[in-house]
């Protein structure tokens, strides 16, 4: 099943970078419901497959782009390991490569840091046809500009990730859902207190009626936690079933919207149905307002919104000198606007 | 290859004219502080790596930020190289001054704007120290977690400029991990805002981009830390080791067993010497080797590590392991690690730190060949490690007054930098390229690499007009380096597989 196909995919890219034709940098197509539609060949990484390197006493983890996160998890598992960022698969055939390049994380993500964090090094074929190696399997290394973590988030924009390298992490000794019966407004108010105690909190999400909490580190802090905050035992599978948008709540028909806000923002009246996740910091709506009213909601409260649909509006907008200065690194880096054009935003 | 600014390999700078540029900044900024005799300048021409001194064209010490906008716009339209500076504590010279460009000094920025214990973060001008985050946080029981070792005198525009790292950082990750947003000025002087209030923004990660960009891309104006409540407790083992070899596979074993210690520091027998002969730690002066092992977090869990780390420490063959008893103690244990570098000073005329990291599982390897080169250079080399995260700090011992041994010293610096480059590291784990490891650069990265670099400067600063000649070598740089390098028709370490 593994094979390096990284030579395949530069000449791939190389013949379209000479017949000047725009690429569409394609996984296994689970995040397609974000950002805008692009017009392209497609150039599937799946191919290109196979974890190349793996030393749990390392902590790090290489792995061809191509690689499906649910074996790169498998492995990690094996070994009492994880990826701490607990990223979203949304889709069976999610692979590692689509995995950096959305950069979404799950419900760990205030506690633990993001894909992004964990980010060391990857190799790329660039937008001038070369196939580049920066950083690499050290924990700490500022040689040269962070280019690898530039690339989490970037959706393919900047270069096709053929190789990443990733830092991981033991899993905790322990794992303890609760369930606490409170409203939103308290749960926000309690988890901004929590937030400044040394709680083994891992993740928090609001339903609208309780307050779901896991707790996560060594046998005694979650025994004592548990002691300290009451609440009823859930079954672990819940932070899964949120992470992959299985909850009840993401069934409902309305355009799903992603909010980011600030930790301690306090609950928020929104036109649509909630769920509170990341301890308050993401919340979920579900909402067939208008993007700009949404938008404008979340830009009042410090943060702003992304619609789980794929379209022009997909992405918030950026303010013209930021956009300026996206449009002159991607013109540094992909001058022939070979690599997604338009994923994230037109002319980009 | 000399390391101070060279057109020759480095690119031409502008020609300045110094009582032209005088006087249009005095026009356009009538009480900006700005310094231009020589006794004035000579403070600032060097940083943290004192042995390259350059005497910049002018210093200026701007207190509002208007003044640093004006400034910038001036010298992007004079074409007027700028160098920043916050506490001029780093130890790789990216912050030495040019003789053709203005050295701009960040340091007097230090008000704290905002520290929110509900949201856990401070908000910050660029010359705050380090260690000030955290005192004016320590009320609300928070901390800034990046703890670089000068971190009572180091700045925060500084440490994003370099992405600053310390003891900590393998359990709560370098300044890269710890930031919300950053408010930078660009060399035309507009203010771009990176990164957001919540944890994430739309578009390119741009922050994650400038953090460690040291002063090439903009200059920091504003930074916003995350903050962290502090760990219950604090408790630290101290091992003794008759190899380094046991050493170092004791901290696989340790992180093989699923524990992720807040610290975790190697020292070899020298500079466990010279440190024990400066502070009087404790520590066991015929150990070959001793790690340092801090576990910290809620009482509990810490006392379950400390005695499975215990367990995991005799097992790989320590011959001794102590609990710090008290607080006392653990301070103690750790002051001998945190002044290891002037601890070595003294037993040295002079003293030059690297700073490569690599793959935990070379370190036997490593410590073979840079014992190795210590013999063949006719230098002794003390090696302090931050081993939980591979991050080696070879102290390289030296007489600047006997002809020839900054060279050597530099000469086998190099070598070990190459090293840990083969074996599957990195020239610079937390202190940045600098001016120091310009050449060094090319030894990690393709010239292909090194031109996406260069294209990854034109996008912010197509004139190359911030901190020019620092981090990325030009190509022509690479290639007399190259040059130098296979005169004996050999690379370096030809036993080495190439990664």
């Amino acid at each position: 099943m593994d094979r390096d196909l990284g030579q395949d995919l530069l000449e791939q890219v190389n013949q379209a970078l000479n017949r000047r034709i725009p690429l569409r940098i394609q996984g296994g197509n689970s995040k397609a419901m974000l950002g805008r539609p692009v017009t392209g060949q497609v150039i599937d990484t799946r191919g290109h497959r196979g974890i190349v390197g793996y030393d749990p006493t390392e902590l790090v983890l290489t792995a061809r782009a191509g690689t499906p996160l649910r074996e790169v998890e498998a492995t990690l598992h094996e070994a009492g390991q994880m990826l701490a960022c607990e990223p979203p698969h949304l889709g069976p055939e999610a692979t590692l490569g689509g995995m950096v390049a959305a950069g979404l994380s799950g419900p760990r993500r205030p506690w633990a840091g993001s894909v992004r964090d964990y980010v060391l090094g990857t190799r790329l074929i660039t937008g001038h046809g070369k196939l580049l190696r920066f950083g690499g399997e050290v924990m700490k290394n500022v040689a040269g500009y962070d280019v690898s973590r530039l690339m989490a988030g970037s959706f393919g924009c900047l270069g096709l990730l053929t190789e990443v390298s990733l830092k991981v992490l033991p899993q905790p000794r322990q794992c303890l859902g609760l369930r606490l019966e409170m409203n939103a407004q308290q749960a926000l108010a309690e988890l901004v207190e929590w937030g400044r105690q040394a709680l083994p909190i891992s993740a928090a999400c609001h339903d609208g009626e309780t307050l779901h909490l896991r707790l996560e580190g060594g046998e005694g802090s979650v025994r004592s936690a548990r002691e300290r905050l009451g609440g009823e035992a859930i079954d672990t599978g819940f932070w899964q079933d949120l992470r992959e948008q299985r909850l009840a709540f993401f069934a409902a028909p309305a355009t799903l919207w992603r909010l980011s806000l600030p930790i301690a923002c306090g609950a928020l009246e929104l036109p649509g149905q909630q769920l509170i996740d990341w301890g308050g910091a993401q919340r979920w709506l579900k909402s067939d307002a208008p993007a700009s009213a949404i938008r404008a909601l979340a830009a009042e409260a410090g943060g702003h919104a992304t619609a789980y649909a794929p379209g022009d509006d997909s992405s918030a907008p950026l303010d013209p000198l930021t956009l300026r200065y996206h449009q002159a690194l991607k013109h540094q880096l992909d001058p022939q606007g070979v690599f997604n054009p338009g994923r994230l935003y037109a002319h980009l | 290859m000399n390391i101070l600014y060279d057109e020759r390999v480095d690119g031409p700078l502008p020609a300045v004219d110094k009582p032209a540029l005088l006087a249009a900044l005095r026009e356009a900024l009538p009480d900006l502080q700005i310094l231009h005799r020589s006794e004035d300048l000579k403070p600032y021409e060097c940083d943290g790596l004192s042995a390259y001194r350059t005497l910049p064209l002018l210093v200026v010490l701007p207190e509002r930020m208007e003044q640093v906008q004006t400034l910038l716009r001036l010298c992007h339209q004079r074409g007027v190289p700028v160098v920043a500076r916050g506490a001029g504590t780093g130890l790789s010279g990216g912050a030495l001054p040019l003789s053709q460009g203005i050295l701009l000094v960040m340091a007097r920025f230090t008000r704290i704007l905002e520290v929110n214990p509900q949201g856990r973060f401070a908000r910050v001008q660029p010359g705050v120290r380090n260690l000030a985050i955290s005192q004016a946080a320590a009320p609300h029981g928070l901390y800034y977690a990046p703890d670089p070792s000068s971190q009572i005198a180091c700045t925060i525009g500084g440490n994003v400029a370099e992405n600053a790292g310390g003891v900590h950082c393998l359990k709560y990750g370098l300044t890269v991990h710890n930031l919300l947003k950053v408010e930078i000025l660009t060399i035309k002087g507009e203010r771009l805002v990176l990164g957001s209030d919540s944890l994430d923004s739309p578009g390119f990660d741009l922050l994650a981009l400038f953090t460690g960009s040291e002063g090439m891309l903009g200059i920091v104006t504003e930074v916003t830390v995350k903050l962290l409540p502090r760990p219950q407790v604090a408790r630290v083992l101290l091992a003794s080791f008759d190899s380094v070899e046991d050493a170092g596979g004791a901290v696989a074993e340790i992180i093989g067993a699923g524990i992720i210690p807040a610290g975790l520091e190697m020292m070899d027998n020298l500079a466990i010497r010279a440190a024990e002969d400066f502070i009087h730690a404790g520590y066991p002066l015929d150990a070959a080797a001793i790690l340092l092992c801090e576990l910290d977090g809620v009482e509990a869990d810490v006392q379950d590590d400390c005695a499975r780390v215990d367990a995991v420490l005799r097992k790989a063959g320590a011959r001794e392991v102590r609990l710090a008893c008290d607080e006392a103690e653990r301070v103690r244990f750790w002051a001998g690690r945190k002044n290891a570098f002037p601890a070595v000073g003294r037993i040295s005329p002079d003293y030059y730190c690297m700073d490569g990291t690599i793959p935990r599982r070379e370190l036997p390897r490593v410590l073979k060949g840079i014992n190795e080169l210590s013999g063949q250079y006719g230098l002794r080399v003390a090696n302090v490690f931050h081993a939980g995260d591979g991050n080696l700090h070879p102290l390289i011992l030296f007489d600047a007054n006997l002809p020839g041994e900054l060279e050597r010293a530099e000469a086998i610096g190099g070598q070990i930098l190459e090293l840990c480059v083969a074996v599957g590291g990195s020239i610079t784990g937390e202190h940045g390229v600098g001016r120091e490891k310009i050449n060094q650069m090319c030894a990690q990265f393709n010239s292909d690499e090194i031109t996406m670099f260069h294209a990854v400067k034109a996008a912010f600063d197509p004139r190359g007009l911030l901190n020019p000649g620092k981090n990325i070598p030009t190509l022509q740089r690479c290639a007399e380096f190259g040059a130098l390098h296979v005169q004996h028709g050999q690379l370096p370490f030809p036993d080495l597989e190439r990664f």
